[in-house]
C-alpha cells in the first residue's frame, strides 16, 4: 500500500516536527500578533501626530503622516513648555513626588503586614472587633451630628477602647485568623473611591490639609495598600520557613529577618508589585479631582483641563499625555529588569 | 485586641522589648491606615447615605431621613436613572429567567442538602441566590429593547461583557506568544503598553480615533456609508465604544498574568501530550486550562473589582449620554455629588459597593476556591 501524498493543504497544517510550528499556523498567529500590535500602537501613534498638528489641521481632518501629509508644527509643544512653562512643570513635580513617595510606603508598609501575615499566627477577638467598630460609630455620630469637636470625641473614643480591650477582652472566646485579616484587608479595594472620597475630603478639610501633597500620598498608599499586601503576601509564603528559624536561632530578631532576609529574596515580587502600584498612582483621577484644586494638582488633572470652553484641546492634551507616559516608561524599563521570567504568575496566586 | 502580659520576669533592653512587640508592630500600621482611610469613610458615608444634605449659611446641614434616598433611588425619581425603564417581558424571556434562577435554586438546594452546611455559608448563599435572581429579571426587563437601562445595569454591562471580552482576548494573545515565536519580548512589551497610558488619556484618544468625520478611520466609514453616522448618539453603540476604550487598556493587566502563567506551566506534560497525539484544543482544555486556571481565577477578580469602578471612560468619551445610555454607578453618583445631593450620591455609592461585594465574594466563593488545586 502507497502512501498517498498529501495536499497542499494538508501539508500547510501539518507541523514537520513537534518543536516547530505548521506553516499556515505560523502565518495565522503572527498575522494575529502583528494585527494586535497595531491595535496597540495606532491610538499612541495618534496621539504622537496629533501632537504635532495645527488646530487647521485637526479639524479638516485626517492626516496621518508628518512631513507627507501635512506640515508639522511644534506650536503645541511650545505653548505647553515654554507659554505654560512653570505651570507644567509644577503638576509634573506634583505627580512624580505623590506617586513615587505614595508607591514606595504602601510598598513597604504593604510588605511588612504581608510577612506577618504569612509567618506569625494572629487571633484577633471578635467581640474586641465589634467593640471597636460600636465606638467608632459613636465617635463619628458625635462628631458629625451631636457636633462635638473631633479631637474630643477621638480621644473619648480611643480611651473607651483601651479600657474596653483590659476590661473584657478575656472573656471573648471567639477569635479570627489571618485568613480572614487578609480578606478583610482585600475587602477594602472592593469599596469605590466614589463611597470613601466624601468622607476624606471632609477628613481633610477639617485638618487643613486639602490640595496638599500629604493629603494625596496618604490616601494613594491607603487605597493600594490592600494590592500590596495581597501581592507580597504570596512572594513571601514561598520563601522556605527554614531559613527564618535558622536566622532566629542565631539571634536575628524579626525586624532584622524581615529587612535582610526577606526583602531581598522577594525582589521580583517587590518589583512586580511597585510597577503595579505606580502605575495605578500616576493614571488616578477621580481622588486627586476632589482633593486637590491648584497647589497640588496632578497630570491626569491637566490632561482634562485641556477641554477648555473652546471645545477640547486635542493638540496640547496629545502633548500632555505623551509627556505623560515617558516617566512610566523609563520606570517600567528599570523594574522590568528586575522582574524574572515566570515571577509574576506566582505574584497573584491566591 | 490581644491579651496582654503584664508579667515581667527581668529588665529587659529597648531591643527585646521592641521584638516582643514586632509582630504587633509589623502589621499595626496597616490596620491604622485602613481604619483610618476605609472604616471610617464607611461609616461617615453610611450616615450621609441617610441623610439630606443641604448647604446653609457658613457651612452645611445634614437631616437624618432614614432610607429616604435609596427609597427614591429604587422607587421614586431617581428609578428611571439608577434601575431604568422597565419593558415588557415577553413569554419566552420569562421562560429564561424561570431557568436561570431554577438553576440558581438548585445550586443552593445541592449545598443545603450537602455534608458542609455553615450558618454563614447559607447565608451568604441565599444573599447571593437573591441578588442574582433579581438581577436577572431587571436585566430582561430593561435590555430587551422595550426598556431603557439604568446606571445599575450600565455599571453591569461594562462589568460583564467587559471582564469576559477582556479574558478572552487576553487567553488568546498569551496562549500565541506562548508558542515557539520568535520576537517574544517585544509582542510582550509592547502588548504591556496601554495600562501604563491614564484612562483621561485614553479616553480622549479614542473621541479623536472615534471621529467619524476626522478621524483616522473616517475615509473607511465613508466607504461604507457610515460617513453620517454619530455613534455617540446611538445608545448600544456609544455603550459598545466606551466598552472598546476600556479593553483597550486592561486586556495588556491579563494578559501578563495569564502570559506569565503559561510560561511557568511545566512543558513535560503538554510535550507527553503532544506525542500521545492530542490536538491542540485537547492540550488547552485538559492540561494548560487547569493549571492555570487558579491564577486566572485571582487576576480575573482583581479586573473584577477595578471595573465596577469605571468612570472616567463615560465621563469623558459620552459624558454619560446620550441620556444617561453611558453612565456608569461611578459617574452618577459623582454627577448627583456635583448638584449637590450628597445623600443620594452617597446612596448610589452604597448600593455600588453592596453589588460589587455581593459579586466579588461569591466569585471569590464559588468560582476561585474550585479553581485552587487543594480543593476546598
Amino acid at each position: 500500500m502507497s502512501v498517498k501524498p498529501k495536499s497542499l493543504w494538508q501539508k500547510m497544517w501539518e507541523p514537520k516536527d513537534l518543536q516547530s510550528m505548521a506553516p499556515a499556523t505560523k502565518v495565522l498567529s503572527y498575522s494575529i500578533l502583528l494585527f494586535w500590535t497595531f491595535i496597540v500602537l495606532f491610538p499612541l501613534y495618534w496621539l504622537f501626530v496629533t501632537s504635532f498638528k495645527l488646530p487647521i489641521q485637526v479639524s479638516d481632518g485626517p492626516y496621518y503622516i508628518p512631513f507627507i501629509d501635512f506640515e508639522p508644527s511644534l506650536h503645541a509643544w511650545e505653548y505647553i513648555f515654554i507659554d505654560l512653562g512653570r505651570d507644567t512643570l509644577r503638576p509634573y513635580m506634583n505627580s512624580i513626588i505623590i506617586a513615587s513617595s505614595s508607591t514606595v510606603l504602601a510598598v513597604f508598609i504593604g510588605s511588612m503586614a504581608a510577612y506577618a501575615l504569612t509567618r506569625i499566627e494572629y487571633k484577633p477577638k471578635v467581640g474586641s472587633i465589634v467593640g471597636f467598630i460600636v465606638i467608632l460609630g459613636l465617635v463619628v455620630y458625635l462628631t458629625v451630628v451631636v457636633k462635638m469637636q473631633w479631637q474630643l470625641t477621638l480621644s473619648i473614643g480611643f480611651a473607651l477602647f483601651v479600657s474596653f480591650v483590659f476590661a473584657f477582652s478575656r472573656y471573648f472566646k471567639r477569635s479570627l485568623g489571618n485568613n480572614d485579616i487578609l480578606f478583610w484587608i482585600i475587602s477594602q479595594r472592593i469599596m469605590p473611591p466614589v463611597v470613601s472620597v466624601l468622607p476624606i475630603y471632609i477628613m481633610f478639610q477639617q485638618l487643613g490639609l486639602l490640595d496638599t501633597h500629604f493629603a494625596l500620598i496618604v490616601t494613594y498608599m491607603a487605597v493600594n495598600l490592600p494590592i500590596a499586601v495581597w501581592l507580597m503576601r504570596d512572594f513571601f509564603a514561598r520563601i522556605p520557613v527554614e531559613l527564618e528559624e535558622s536566622a532566629m536561632l542565631d539571634g536575628a530578631s524579626r525586624m532584622r529577618v524581615f529587612l535582610t532576609i526577606y526583602m531581598p529574596l522577594a525582589k521580583p515580587g517587590l518589583a512586580a508589585t511597585t510597577m503595579l502600584i505606580l502605575i495605578l498612582s500616576w493614571n488616578e483621577y477621580l481622588l486627586a479631582l476632589f482633593l486637590s484644586t491648584a497647589d497640588a494638582q496632578t497630570m491626569p488633572l491637566m490632561v482634562a483641563a485641556q477641554n477648555a470652553t473652546r471645545g477640547p484641546q486635542w493638540w496640547y492634551m496629545s502633548v500632555l499625555i505623551v509627556v505623560m507616559i515617558v516617566p512610566v516608561l523609563i520606570a517600567a524599563g528599570f523594574i522590568g529588569k528586575m522582574i524574572s521570567k515566570g515571577q509574576l504568575s506566582g505574584a497573584v496566586k491566591g | 485586641m490581644q491579651t496582654h502580659k503584664m508579667n515581667v520576669k527581668r529588665k529587659r533592653s529597648f531591643g527585646e522589648m521592641l521584638d516582643q512587640a514586632s509582630p504587633k508592630l509589623l502589621i499595626l500600621p496597616t490596620v491604622l491606615i485602613i481604619l483610618f482611610l476605609a472604616i471610617y469613610p464607611l461609616l461617615l458615608s453610611a450616615y450621609l447615605a441617610l441623610s439630606r444634605f443641604k448647604l446653609v449659611r457658613g457651612g452645611f446641614e445634614l437631616k437624618f431621613v432614614g432610607f429616604r434616598n435609596f427609597k427614591k433611588l429604587l422607587f421614586g425619581s431617581q428609578e428611571y436613572h439608577f434601575l431604568g425603564t422597565v419593558g415588557e417581558i415577553l413569554l419566552w424571556e420569562w421562560l429564561l429567567i424561570v431557568i436561570v434562577i431554577a438553576a440558581l435554586c438548585r445550586w443552593m438546594f445541592r449545598y443545603l442538602r450537602s455534608a458542609k452546611v455553615t450558618v454563614v455559608g447559607t447565608l451568604g448563599r441565599s444573599v447571593t441566590l437573591v441578588v442574582f435572581s433579581a438581577l436577572t429579571v431587571l436585566a430582561f426587563a430593561v435590555l430587551n429593547g422595550t426598556g431603557y437601562p439604568g446606571s445599575l445595569m450600565i455599571t453591569l454591562f461594562y462589568v460583564f461583557a467587559g471582564v469576559s471580552i477582556q479574558f478572552v482576548i487576553a487567553l488568546g494573545l498569551a496562549l500565541l506568544c506562548a508558542q515557539n515565536i520568535r520576537g517574544k519580548n517585544f509582542f510582550r512589551m509592547v502588548f504591556f503598553i496601554p495600562i501604563m497610558v491614564t484612562p483621561v488619556g485614553i479616553a480622549y484618544a479614542f473621541r479623536m480615533l472615534m471621529d467619524m468625520s476626522q478621524g483616522p478611520f473616517s475615509p473607511l466609514w465613508t466607504l461604507f456609508g457610515l460617513g453620517e453616522f454619530s455613534w455617540a448618539a446611538d445608545a448600544s453603540m456609544a455603550r459598545w465604544v466606551v466598552l472598546i476604550g476600556d479593553s483597550w487598556q486592561w486586556i495588556p493587566f491579563l494578559f501578563m498574568v495569564l502570559f506569565a502563567a503559561i510560561e511557568s506551566q511545566s512543558k513535560d506534560q503538554v510535550e507527553a501530550a503532544q506525542l500521545d497525539g492530542a490536538g491542540a484544543w485537547r492540550i488547552f482544555k485538559d492540561i494548560t486550562f487547569p493549571a492555570i486556571a487558579p491564577v486566572a481565577a485571582t487576576a480575573v477578580l482583581i479586573r473584577l473589582i477595578e471595573a465596577f469602578k469605571i468612570i472616567d471612560l463615560p465621563n469623558i468619551l459620552t459624558n454619560g449620554g446620550p441620556g444617561i445610555a453611558t453612565e456608569s454607578m461611578t459617574l452618577h453618583s459623582f454627577i448627583a455629588w456635583r448638584t449637590q445631593d450628597l445623600g443620594g450620591s452617597a446612596a448610589v455609592g452604597y448600593s455600588l459597593l453592596f453589588i460589587a461585594v455581593v459579586v466579588c465574594v461569591s466569585f471569590f466563593n464559588f468560582i476561585g476556591q474550585k479553581t485552587q488545586p487543594k480543593g476546598a
